[in-house]
């Protein structure tokens, strides 16, 4: 405990040497963290990720659930719902303060790279038997709970996968029947779609871990790599820059994305521009909830897979990721069993229809699935993606920085390609050889 | 030129007539007491009384300092964050890496430091001309004085991130109302609006919002500082038949100069450390044409989780500010003893 202690003051000290006053970021978590100490114990402390339209539509939909929770067992959970731009660095300080919440939804992408803090208990069979036992939860999203061999570090509760969203009138005022097909077809529907104030296509040019995830699923459309077999980081192979390449190409040269988008950042900018109208197509997670929002009903929006590659292209057929949340349990938390209470409540089945409903997404427990409400199409497209198409990111230890630095330099590439660069291959390499050194020097 | 200084430090008898109180209840106290010599009991009041302040500053910032500058020999990685006394000592690799400007890190460092190095020299100038500027036009008694002093100094009292934030809409692409008004008028294309927040305007955007937010704390101080140079001087040079130009040079500047020196200080550590407003403008990856060294060094060791180099990144920053404020202090206090 000396030592955390001496933890929280060290980071604070790096940080203050630098006059990093990070407001927010650091000393706002070691204070929201403080409640498990002080308050009494039977309350918990939960940071859930931003899954809805803001900050406050989570705390909507979350909270009523929360009040069951409280009404079943006499637990009181303190929610905080943390921003995409802030969650990973967040934990990062509460691992580093021992000073964290009890329960909390990381990106399960993350999971290796948590998994190896040793910050969160550790999903053995004896613990999963509580919730349910393994054989209940969802076979790809299980895979995304950490490194290969070693008990999952958290266990999922929202399972998603990318797709490709079209506003149907749209598309029908260009002349299009029906959504593209082929990545050519893609930017063909792309340019018919741009004219005025309206764009082919919206991506969210400045957030890092959508930038990452795109550099992924192209990176497998064209047989990349991240790690190579000693899991030294290749992020400037030719393939990749090619991936990368492809996905920047849509603002670069084809002209179908909104320069405006580079400077999107905190995951709801390019989602706005989809459901307002502005922007014809979304590659996305899901947008239930943003959706219903503004409005639109299935007769205004479709779903359809991003476009496989060619198979002559040598990659392979992938078109989404195996996204999702997961749920974790921190092992500072003095309120272990309230938080293993809390977290077999959020994998209950009841909670789970009414959660992924909400949000649109997949429930990650198989007996979930009897409720209609998972039975659209729209589920039933995004329920194959994952089932048939997805990849799981790699789950090694250093995959959250490939997310941070590959994220980080496409944010510099959108801004480079806003400003009328020309994005060559050499230019798009250069930049990922800057990111693969940085993970080397780093390591 | 003779300068008055006004010298607040207490005279070594201030604390005279304090001594314990001598009575009888108090007699084993007194007999402790009485062992400790008065001259001694004397000198050590002060020092006890600022003794709580110095063991704060000590917690609050020495200690930190001490652990971040250990922490820099660390490879203090994710596998070490939960038990960081176990990460493995790299003795000075850390800095190795930051230092070599060949490599992707210490070439892009370089480029932050060059980057804050002409953002600060920018701003500070900037924001001290203006203080000084406002400040010595509101020196004389008019109508509406008052108010506009108070509105220069809003942005100072307005929190950062409330103002910055604004700043922030302001300047956006498509619905910022900085583009609005240029399209407006004309000066820019409503098809190819100008970009504030990438790209190289970035850069200007980050100085004009920080001049904003430093320019009133010139000013109030600079404003302080001429209320004490005494009137009779005013009308003494006016009756010598100097005019207002003359008058800023030869009376207003020099009595300023003390002040002056404080404010360039204090705005230059202010500016080159500011993380709060380029965190704010751009969020956590600053574009390249506007990294300023503070956001680098946090951006950089998250990026990798790897707090060691960070560390000794900010050990780096640490050293050259010190040397930049000594050298400083020195040139500026001989000049000050030489006159």
């Amino acid at each position: 405990m000396q030592i955390r202690k001496l933890g929280i003051i060290a980071i604070a000290g790096a940080l203050t040497l630098s006059a990093a006053a990070c407001g927010g970021d650091d000393t706002g978590s070691g204070a929201a963290g403080g409640s498990t100490e002080a308050a009494a114990p039977k309350t918990l402390t939960y940071w859930a990720s931003n899954q809805g339209t803001s900050l406050d539509n989570d705390k909507q939909v979350l909270q009523p659930e929360l009040d069951k929770f409280e009404k079943q067992t006499g637990i009181k959970v303190n929610l905080e719902v943390v921003p995409w731009a802030d969650l990973l660095n967040r934990i990062l300080a509460a691992t580093t303060s021992g000073q964290g919440p009890d329960v909390l939804n990381i990106g399960n992408t993350w999971s290796a790279s948590l998994q190896a803090t040793g910050a969160f208990v550790p999903w053995d069979d004896a613990l999963l038997a509580k919730v349910g036992g393994k054989e209940r939860f969802l076979g790809p999203s299980l895979a995304a709970t950490g490194a290969a061999g070693q008990p999952p570090t958290a266990l999922p509760i929202y399972g998603m996968t990318y797709g490709l969203f079209y506003n149907k009138k749209l598309f029908s005022e260009a002349g299009i029947a029906e959504p593209p097909k082929t990545w050519d077809e893609l930017i063909a529907d792309g340019k018919k779609l741009t004219k005025g104030d309206k764009w082919g296509l919206a991506v969210e040019g400045a957030s890092v871990s959508e930038n990452a995830h795109h550099a992924f699923i192209f990176g497998q459309q064209h047989g990349s790599d991240l790690f190579d077999a000693t899991g030294k980081p290749q992020f400037d192979s030719p393939k990749q820059v090619a991936a990368i390449k492809q996905y920047l190409d849509l603002m670069a040269v084809h002209k179908i994305v909104n320069p405006s988008n580079a400077e999107y950042s905190n995951g709801t900018e390019a989602v706005q521009d989809f459901t307002s109208g502005k922007a014809a197509m979304l590659m996305w997670q899901s947008i239930a909830s943003q959706t219903k929002a503004a409005g639109m009903t299935d007769e205004d929006y479709g779903l359809a897979p991003i476009p496989l590659p060619d198979p002559a292209q040598g990659g392979k057929q992938v078109n989404g990721m195996v996204a999702g949340i997961n749920l974790a349990i921190f092992k500072s938390s003095k309120n272990q069993d309230a938080a293993l209470q809390f977290v077999k409540f959020m994998t209950s089945k009841e909670t789970q229809q009414t959660l992924n409903k909400t949000y649109g997404s997949l429930p990650t427990v198989t007996d979930a699935y009897d409720d209609p409400a998972f039975q659209t199409p729209m589920i039933k497209t995004f329920q194959e993606i994952l089932g048939t198409t997805a990849a799981p990111l790699p789950q090694v230890a250093e995959e959250s920085q490939f997310e941070t630095l590959v994220g980080t330099a496409m944010n510099k590439m959108f801004a480079d390609a806003a400003s009328g660069t020309p994005i060559t291959d050499e230019y798009v390499k250069s930049k990922l050889t800057d990111a693969n050194e940085q993970m080397q020097a780093g390591g | 030129m003779m300068f008055m200084v006004v010298s607040t430090t207490p005279r070594p008898d201030a604390g005279r007539g304090a001594g314990p109180p001598s009575g009888a209840p108090h007699r084993r106290r007194g007999r402790i007491f009485a062992r400790i010599p008065v001259r001694f009991r004397r000198l050590s009041l002060p020092y006890l009384l600022i003794l709580p302040a110095i063991l704060l500053e000590l917690l609050i910032h020495v200690v930190p300092m001490v652990i971040g500058i250990w922490m820099s020999f660390l490879k203090l990685t994710q596998f070490y964050l939960r038990n960081w006394s176990a990460a493995p000592s790299v003795g000075l690799s850390n800095y190795r890496i930051a230092v070599d400007f060949d490599s992707a890190v210490g070439s892009s460092l370089l480029h932050s430091f060059l980057v804050t190095v002409v953002f600060t020299v920018l701003t500070v100038a900037l924001s001290w001309l203006l203080g000084t500027m406002g400040a010595v036009l509101m020196q004389g008694a008019f109508r509406g004085r008052g108010v506009l002093r108070a509105l220069f100094l809003v942005p100072y009292a307005l929190p950062v991130y409330a103002g910055v934030i604004t700043w922030s809409f302001m300047l956006q692409r498509d619905s910022g109302l900085v583009n609005h008004i240029l399209v407006q008028l004309h000066l820019a294309d409503a098809g190819d609006r100008p970009f504030w927040l990438i790209g190289d305007n970035s850069f200007i955007s980050l100085i004009v919002v920080c001049v904003w937010r430093t320019w009133p704390f010139a000013f109030l101080v600079l404003m302080a500082g001429l209320q004490n140079i005494a009137g009779d001087l005013y009308e003494a040079s006016a009756i010598d038949g100097a005019g207002w130009w003359r008058q800023l040079r030869s009376i207003t500047m020099p009595m300023l100069r003390p002040v002056n020196q404080v404010v360039v200080l204090v705005l230059f550590l202010w500016t080159f450390n500011d993380f709060n407003t380029p965190y704010v403008l751009f969020g956590k990856s600053a574009p390249e044409q506007a990294d300023l060294i503070s956001i680098h060094i946090y951006q950089s060791s998250f990026v990798t989780w790897n707090f060691g180099s960070g560390s000794a990144m900010s050990v780096l920053l640490l050293l050259f500010l010190l040397v930049v404020t000594s050298i400083y202090l020195v040139a500026t206090s001989r000049r000050r003893s030489d006159a």
